[in-house]
């Protein structure tokens, strides 16, 4: 299969054309502008419709249009344009519609700086809007899993009728490598005749989350915490590696874990037996990779271009049972795989009290 | 038996909510028998606002989305970029639409977005209990401005067809009253011209229905129609901004 030399931001826009995106609203913000910049060009000539708001804010309410009637429908934009898009997602969560949202990070908070970070985890996982909601969170850590997570991204949105986020971080939206566009398996995925596209022969269909009888709203967010706990169960994504001898494990996702890895190796060769959790699905969290390791596992380090946020998720993962260590850098700073190498080294000697 | 009256079929049989004096009841009747008499409503996708109308879907009998407060047009624009061969309609009030939502109308309306807008200015906030809007008059008193709106310290009514009409993308644009009869009639005549705008391709059509609220307007039902005729359409002089068909 043909492999084609990409950056991060226009193989995922290519991506998603190739896995039946059908309309893109956004609002241009660096560092992911190549990505509505390609769709302009390509989505006309498609079949498909691009059309740049006017705000954040109106992009995603027209992701809400479109995902209620029936479209496959994809949003992009970095940290401070995914803070504006919060109430949009809430309401997409409400009304559980599918779309898939794609937020390349960058330095925050504000306006914070145009250099890639990780500093979004929280909202991306807790949700920055209003209520009690999940998105499912995807992180990838090369362009070619960029690529092939947007297929997924897209099915599982249906699958669920959830919104799907993508995250990445500048690097990887700017990053070129080569990648390979593969023939994914089609997903089973169930009809949209709950999309409102005209009643003829049939009842009005409506997209709402407004229950104003509190019985009902709790009726609803039951059947949605039931749709999340299903998600929890089945759709759980992680890598592990050189896990199986390990006895020290650094947790990182995306770039993080890209960098983290070459640190890893330099550690093995001076005789650390080291291995990465990679998490692919931040939200669902792969606790259970902590689990298959927790028995031996003398240390986790987690390391984060932020000030500790997925570190969260892992101490509760990890529960108690070992200490966990946490290294980042917070301004769009990139840490190297030497400053990690020295953190896994003070990992091995640091005395298990002083685990943050 | 010749059935004379009937309730249109995009209409469904449902008990009220709205306050007795209301606009809405009339003007959602006049957007039904205009899907009924174009013969639309099963190709029709409205958006509801938030706001009195919020539960507009369980009056209209078409398909229904419920948008965020303002964000109908961009909803609106979802809906019809992805069914460019449906009937596309936004309801929306004065907060809603010229508060919240101001950018979202302009925008549409500057695309020409080929939906149809039916904006009710009641000149308050129903839902919320009767607070400034944006289209509330100078000395007009609401509960967030108890000594009449002061133009120092809360700026000016904003007119909102006259502002649209400024703009190139926006193919009609009219302001009725349902006041008598007559101009409950006009009002119908506009929405009707706004939707067979829509169907014609023609671009962005709004209608802004001046309505009255009298539960939080203080007045009884018979003086808030009185109000309406002479005191709103000083401000927001009613009659047709824009007509794509004028001049051919």
């Amino acid at each position: 299969m043909e492999k084609i030399l990409m950056k991060g931001n226009e193989a995922l826009a290519e991506a998603a054309i190739r896995a039946g995106c059908q309309c893109f609203f956004g609002y241009p913000i660096t560092p992911q502008s190549e990505l509505p910049a390609y769709l302009a060009r390509e989505m006309p000539k498609r079949g498909g419709v691009f059309l740049q708001a006017e705000s954040e804010v109106a992009a995603i309410n027209m992701v809400y249009g479109a995902a209620g009637a029936g479209a496959r429908v994809m949003t992009s934009s970095s940290s401070p344009g995914i803070s504006l898009k919060q109430e949009g997602i809430s309401y997409l969560c409400g009304a559980e519609l599918p779309c898939v949202i794609v937020n390349i990070m960058r330095g925050g908070p504000g306006l914070g700086d145009i250099q890639p970070a990780q500093s979004d985890y929280y909202q991306a996982t807790r949700g920055g809007g209003h209520g009690d909601y999940r998105t499912i969170v995807l992180a990838p850590s090369s362009v070619q899993e960029l690529v092939d997570l947007v297929y997924d991204a897209f099915d599982l949105a249906d699958l669920y009728r959830n919104p799907v986020m993508i995250l990445g971080d500048g690097i990887l939206g700017q990053m070129m490598e080569p990648v390979v566009f593969k023939e994914r398996p089609k997903r089973e995925l169930p009809p949209k005749d709950w999309a409102t596209t005209g009643m003829k022969n049939r009842k009005q269909n409506v997209i709402n989350s407004l229950y104003l009888d509190p019985v009902k709203l709790e009726e609803h967010n039951w059947k949605l915490y039931r749709k999340y706990k299903e998600i929890e169960e089945k759709e759980v994504r992680y890598e592990m590696i050189n896990c199986d001898d390990a006895d020290y494990f650094v947790v990182a996702y995306g770039i993080a874990a890209r960098i983290a890895l070459s640190a890893i190796e330099m550690a093995r060769e001076r005789g650390i037996k080291v291995g990465l959790i990679r998490p692919i699905t931040l939200w669902p969290y792969p606790a259970k990779a902590f689990e298959e390791v927790i028995s031996r596992a003398k240390a986790f380090l987690t390391v984060e271009l932020s000030l500790g946020q997925m570190v969260d998720d892992v101490k509760l993962s990890v529960n108690g049972r070992a200490p966990v260590y946490f290294y980042g850098r917070p301004g769009g700073m990139v840490f190297t795989a030497e400053e990690i190498l020295k953190e896994i080294e003070k990992m091995r000697g640091w005395p298990d009290e002083t685990g943050i | 038996m010749k059935l004379v009256f009937e309730r249109p079929k995009s209409l469904q049989e449902t008990k009220t909510h709205y306050c007795p004096g209301c606009g809405h009841g009339v003007i959602h009747r006049l957007v039904a028998e205009v899907m009924d008499e174009l013969n639309i409503r099963e190709k029709t996708i409205g958006v509801a606002p938030v706001g009195c109308s919020v539960l507009a879907y369980n009056y209209f009998n078409c398909d229904m989305q419920q948008a965020a407060h303002g964000r109908a047009p961009a909803v609106a624009t979802g809906i019809k970029r992805v069914l460019p061969e449906n009937i596309v309609f936004a309801y929306q009030g004065d907060g809603d639409l010229a508060a919240i939502g101001t950018a979202e109308i302009i925008h549409a309306a500057a695309r020409g977005e080929n939906i149809t807008v039916i904006f009710v200015n009641n000149a308050i906030y129903g839902m919320t209990g009767g607070q400034m809007a944006p289209t509330t008059l100078l000395g007009q008193k609401t509960e967030t401005s108890p000594y009449g709106r002061n133009a120092q310290s809360a700026g000016y009514p904003i007119r909102v067809c006259e502002m649209l009409s400024t703009l190139d993308g926006a193919s009609y644009l009219a302001r009725a009253q349902v006041t008598d009869v007559k101009n409950i009639l006009r009002a119908k005549s506009y929405i009707k011209k706004a939707f067979e705008t829509q169907i014609n391709k023609k671009g962005f059509s709004l209608v802004e229905i001046l309505s009255p609220c009298p539960t939080n307007w203080g007045m009884s039902p018979s003086n808030a129609i009185f109000w309406v005729k002479n005191e709103m359409t000083k401000v927001f002089p009613p009659g047709i901004y824009k007509d794509w068909e004028e001049g051919r």
